[in-house]
């Protein structure tokens, strides 16, 4: 690849779950492998590794194979993160491990990625875990969702198995919020519709798995209507060229800000227009997610870390009792009344655990409201109360404004990921 | 309908630049860790950019083993000087000197090992809350599950299974007293990401990472640069290359390379055409020395 062509690269966050068996490593060792993306005495090296073992074919499986060592060495195993490259994209992969702390890891893996790979085996079809897989990257609002119908050698490459589980899978994620679905029958073992064409599937005429990671419109990720800016810092130059300079310094969580702006700094009220977004390179005509920059106000007025600047005709939510759905990632189980520490946006605040609603099971989808311990690994409805107002969107309108995290003010653990509902 | 779409490096940068930013807001006294080589020096980059047109508001720490490339000391005194920073510098000879800890006998030498100390000292001299690197996730296993907030105990320690879980860009930086943090604001760049955004920025970096020809002598298959550092054996002669370095710590255990490559223009394809070539039959040009420490530094893959 050329110098010029790397530089207008985009970037695509995607995780992986799933459990041993169901070829996992395998597809992602296939995805490194024919995207030229892993040296041949590496390849040589598994390649070696394999034939002692007497395997059939190269086990890609290997070269993703931290895990088990870590396993042995009694490491926690939990989220990986991978790099790789084609000419079109740059990718970051969220490799989470199927068994152990199962629903905690994938959560965290799915917070930040804009695409979900969810592995099915032709073989076996929607299963548990299928289901699982599918509620999290909905429950995370992963705008993209990419079914791998894998191990179609073993069936024969048959249209018909995948053309059935593609039906269940439909019916099963039209009671799921997912944006875009795709299904590809594949083989990780074999290579077929991973970066290359299948020459065994003439029937399927749609993309292979590195066509849409390369394809997909991720533009459209981020929420471009509704401006939200939370204030990080204050820069307050101590110099005699910027004295009066008062600058705002932040990460665009929605919409598109343009100097004359007309805003709203939440929680205060105050309004004022935008004079200048602000970079070391110079100001810009306009800023959206996920930039960092610094604005200035034209009016002199008290801002601080915590605030969120808006438009004044479409403001974010400004509450203190709070409905969110949480994932409990500590031992100790959540404390009904309990008090946390809450951080949101670039807010610190304490809250309440006023109810727990019902707990979900992740595997039916039903609601469990006889049982209201919320212990690790669990998702539940829970309605908080904070100390300050919080400025937030929906979670499903804005994954950053809509975001928070429980804290263990003993322990100053992180001990739940909380999507707000309303 | 007009697009709203990043690069990959302006989404890295704006990532890296709201942890900066985070930093700066939720510690007292945060320093980076600044050793003049390429991933510190684009950290320190991007602490400019997040508080422009202020200054960095955290000293920039050097922990010097006292064994480096003058070339790189000459850079970081040059550009510390120009960015208006303060400099910190924790010295692996005072410790030494201080009997805290024992400098290695031999051939092979070095003083790498003995910079934790140095460091430790140096951030609890300092009280420093928050110590940030250029460390990046794709240099090794280990650090492929590290966080962007690293937890440490009272001891500096890190442990691998009491992380705390990091989701979206919420970062949990609270600590008791005596515990510090590190924190690695381009944990999700590669090399290649690196250079390119060097090339971008147009950002000066030490001469050394270029090709130049140099003295050198090679043991073990690895060519050093000759210096009293280290004690060359006899069947060690000094010869002279052109070489470049890919990496610039302790000059005791920092390997050149031969290459032609004398612009960051030319870095990029050398380091793209290492990975390239490499898959196909072996292509016997200057680059597969560089290739090898690549597979060396991307092991896990």
């Amino acid at each position: 690849m050329d110098t010029n062509s790397y530089l207008d690269m985009e970037l695509l966050r995607f995780s992986t779950a799933g459990s041993v068996d169901d070829g996992k490593s395998t597809l992602i060792g296939r995805l490194l492998y024919d995207s030229k993306s892993i040296f041949a005495d590496q390849y040589e090296a598994i390649e070696e590794s394999s034939r002692r073992k007497g395997d059939e074919n190269v086990n890609l499986a290997l070269l993703t194979d931290g895990l088990r060592a870590e396993r042995e060495q009694g490491i926690t195993i939990d989220v990986a993160y991978r790099y790789f490259a084609t000419p079109k994209r740059k990718f970051i992969i969220a490799d989470t491990p199927g068994h152990i702390q199962y629903t905690r890891n994938m959560v965290t893996g799915s917070s930040t990625s804009n695409l979900s790979i969810i592995l099915v085996d032709a073989r076996h079809g929607v299963v548990e875990q299928t289901s699982r897989h599918t509620f999290i990257s909905s429950l995370l609002g992963i705008p993209h969702v990419v079914f791998c119908i894998n191990k179609m050698d073993l069936v024969d490459y048959s249209e018909e198995v995948f053309e059935k589980i593609k039906k269940d899978l439909e019916a099963f994620s039209s009671k799921l919020n997912v944006k875009d679905i795709h299904f590809v029958p594949l083989s990780a073992l074999k290579g077929d519709n991973v970066v290359n064409k299948s020459e065994n599937m003439d029937w399927y005429q749609g993309s292979t798995l590195m066509y849409l990671l390369e394809n997909i419109h991720i533009g459209s990720d981020y929420n471009h209507i509704d401006c939200r800016f939370p204030v990080q810092n204050v820069i307050r130059p101590q110099s005699d060229k910027y004295h009066d300079y008062r600058g705002y310094a932040g990460r665009i969580a929605g919409g598109v800000f343009k100097p004359g702006d007309d805003v709203m700094v939440l929680p205060s009220g105050f309004t004022s227009k935008i004079k200048s977004i602000d970079t070391m390179s110079g100001s810009v005509e306009e800023a959206f997610a996920p930039m960092s920059v610094a604005l200035t106000l034209e009016d002199d007025i008290d801002i601080s870390r915590g605030d969120m600047i808006v438009r004044e005709n479409n403001k974010s939510e400004v509450n203190q009792d709070i409905d969110l759905m949480v994932c409990w990632l500590n031992e100790k189980a959540i404390v009904p009344n309990g008090k946390y520490a809450v951080k949101h946006t670039s807010n610190d605040v304490r809250c309440i655990v006023k109810e727990v609603k019902y707990k979900v099971n992740i595997n039916t989808l039903h609601r469990i409201e006889d049982d209201k311990s919320v212990k690790m690994n669990e998702i539940a409805r829970i309605s908080i109360r904070t100390t300050k107002p919080l400025m937030y969107d929906k979670y499903s309108r804005n994954r950053t404004t809509g975001s928070l995290i429980l804290i263990d003010e003993a322990t100053n653990e992180t001990v739940g990921a909380g999507m707000i509902i309303e | 309908m007009k697009s709203y779409n990043l690069t990959h490096l302006q989404e890295l940068e704006a990532e890296a630049i709201y942890v900066l930013r985070e930093v700066a807001a939720q510690f007292e006294n945060p320093a980076l860790l600044f050793s003049g080589g390429k991933d510190s020096i684009i950290v320190a980059h991007m602490a400019r950019k997040a508080f422009w047109p202020g200054k960095i508001p955290f000293p920039l720490v050097h922990v010097d083993t006292g064994h480096n490339f003058p070339e790189t000391i000459k850079f970081r005194d040059e550009y510390v000087e120009r960015i208006g920073a303060t400099l910190i510098v924790g010295s692996v000879q005072k410790s030494i000197d201080e009997g805290k800890v024992v400098e290695e006998k031999g051939f092979s030498a070095s003083r790498n090992a003995l910079q934790t100390v140095t460091l430790l000292d140096t951030i609890e001299e300092n009280k420093f809350d928050c110590a940030m690197g250029g460390a990046r996730r794709d240099e090794e296993k280990a650090r492929a599950k590290e966080r962007f907030f690293s937890h440490r105990d009272e001891f500096g320690q890190w442990d691998p299974k009491n992380q705390r879980p990091e989701l979206w860009n919420i970062f949990n930086g609270r600590k008791q007293m005596g515990e510090h943090f590190r924190v690695f604001p381009i944990s999700n760049w590669t090399e290649m990401d690196v250079w390119q955004y060097i090339l971008q920025e147009n950002i000066e970096i030490p001469s050394i990472y270029l090709a130049h020809e140099r003295n050198v002598f090679v043991r073990d298959g690895v060519i050093m640069s000759t210096t009293h550092f280290i004690e060359q054996r006899e069947t060690e002669p000094t010869v002279k290359m052109k070489v470049r370095f890919r990496t610039i710590g302790d000059a005791t255990c920092t390997g050149a390379v031969e290459s032609d490559a004398d612009s960051v223009e030319k870095i990029i394809e050398e380091v793209a055409a290492a990975r390239t070539t490499e898959r196909g039959t072996r292509s016997d040009d200057k680059r597969s020395e560089a290739a090898m420490e690549d597979r060396k530094k991307q092991g896990y893959f």
